[in-house]
């Protein structure tokens, strides 16, 4: 069952096991071993002085959301590309034209919006 | 032993913040334990040999998708109280529509078995002598090319939807254009200055300002001016 695979990433549980111990450490320490005098005034929201004038959240503008939906298109097109780059060698030119047909289709799209201008920041 | 170990914190943490997903009443906090979710997902991924789609998921979901979450969770604005008003009046069809799923779902699970040949896969997760993302491209780009196509043209539809639905014209807005930026560099120049040498010394033109001796004048001059 033991695959050569996980010994690879061994390191990486470590490193794992290692930053929530920290984190443990440093938080459970801070909660047992320091004096702790909370009342109401203490903690309430403290902005610089004077009472907050409106919720943290507002709402934002929806052009965050289109970058960020674009984004994601990009990175899934990019997250394609890695297998593709590594197994060119043995899917000849079906794969090599498919995939080109998928990145065509992908330009297309990209030049829509380039057109349109939802890449500018204005 | 490691491997079983560590499987099974997986999958305690992955459990318990999808609970926490949905019970947390602070959205933002939801979001945030999906996070965690999809970390612990991709550390069960790895434990199932699935060494590509682990760090896919990380990057996709964790760097894409929670992000795009985390947008429109901000952007709903939600009034909680309102939201609860509700909740009584909307009960009965809720509990309906929830009944129904669940009964679909076990008639899934009544019918479910294994396939035949799921428990030597099981063991063999991926072909010996190749890499995960190999493996995965052998039959994704030839076998599978009709998947893959559409794939890419359901990402042209999202692409070209986000933008219909979300770019508004907004008249009396500045842009940035480049074409007349490039266009004016004839006008601006850079030139090499000795240093410690005033400005009127070597002859660099100021435009005539009332006020002579302004140091910010000077300081904004002194620099490339290319910028608009």
């Amino acid at each position: 069952m033991t695959q050569p695979l996980l010994a690879d990433y061994f390191p990486i549980l470590v490193f794992l096991g290692i930053a929530g111990g920290i984190a443990i450490a440093m938080v459970g320490g801070a909660y047992l071993a320091a004096r702790q005098k909370p009342y109401a005034e203490k903690l309430s929201t403290y902005e610089c002085g004077f009472a907050p004038f409106e919720d943290t959240r507002h709402r934002f503008d929806v052009r965050f959301y289109l970058v960020a939906i674009l984004f994601i298109i990009f990175d899934l097109e990019v997250a394609f590309l890695f297998p593709w780059a590594i197994a060119l060698g043995d899917i000849g030119w079906l794969g090599f034209g498919s995939m080109m047909g998928f990145l065509f289709v992908l330009t297309v799209g990209f030049v829509y919006e380039w057109r349109k201008g939802a890449l500018d920041w204005e | 032993m490691i491997a079983a170990l560590s499987f099974y914190a997986f999958a305690a943490i992955l459990i318990a913040s999808a609970v926490m997903v949905v019970t947390s009443r602070n959205p933002v906090h939801s979001v945030l334990f999906l996070i965690l979710a999809f970390f612990n997902a991709a550390g069960l991924f790895l434990i199932a040999g699935a060494e590509f789609l682990a760090m896919i998921l990380v990057i996709v979901y964790v760097g894409a998708v929670a992000v795009l979450f985390l947008f429109v969770v901000m952007m709903l604005d939600i009034d909680f109280a309102q939201l609860r008003e509700g909740f009584q009046r909307y009960a009965p069809i809720g509990a309906v529509i929830g009944a129904i799923l669940l009964i679909e779902l076990f008639m899934v699970l009544a019918t479910w078995r294994f396939a035949p040949e799921a428990a030597t896969l099981r063991l063999n997760p991926m072909p010996s002598g190749v890499t995960n993302a190999e493996a995965l491209g052998r039959i994704l780009y030839t076998d599978n090319v009709f998947l893959f196509q559409a794939c890419g043209l359901v990402l042209l539809v999202a692409m070209i939807g986000a933008i219909v639905l979300t770019l508004r014209e907004r008249p009396g807005t500045r842009r940035q254009s480049i074409a007349e930026q490039v266009a004016r560099a004839g006008t601006v120049s850079v030139r090499s200055v000795p240093l410690g040498a005033g400005l009127k010394e070597i002859g660099i033109a100021r435009p005539p300002s009332p006020e002579e001796e302004e140091p910010k004048q000077v300081e904004h001059h002194h620099g490339h001016g290319g910028h608009h």
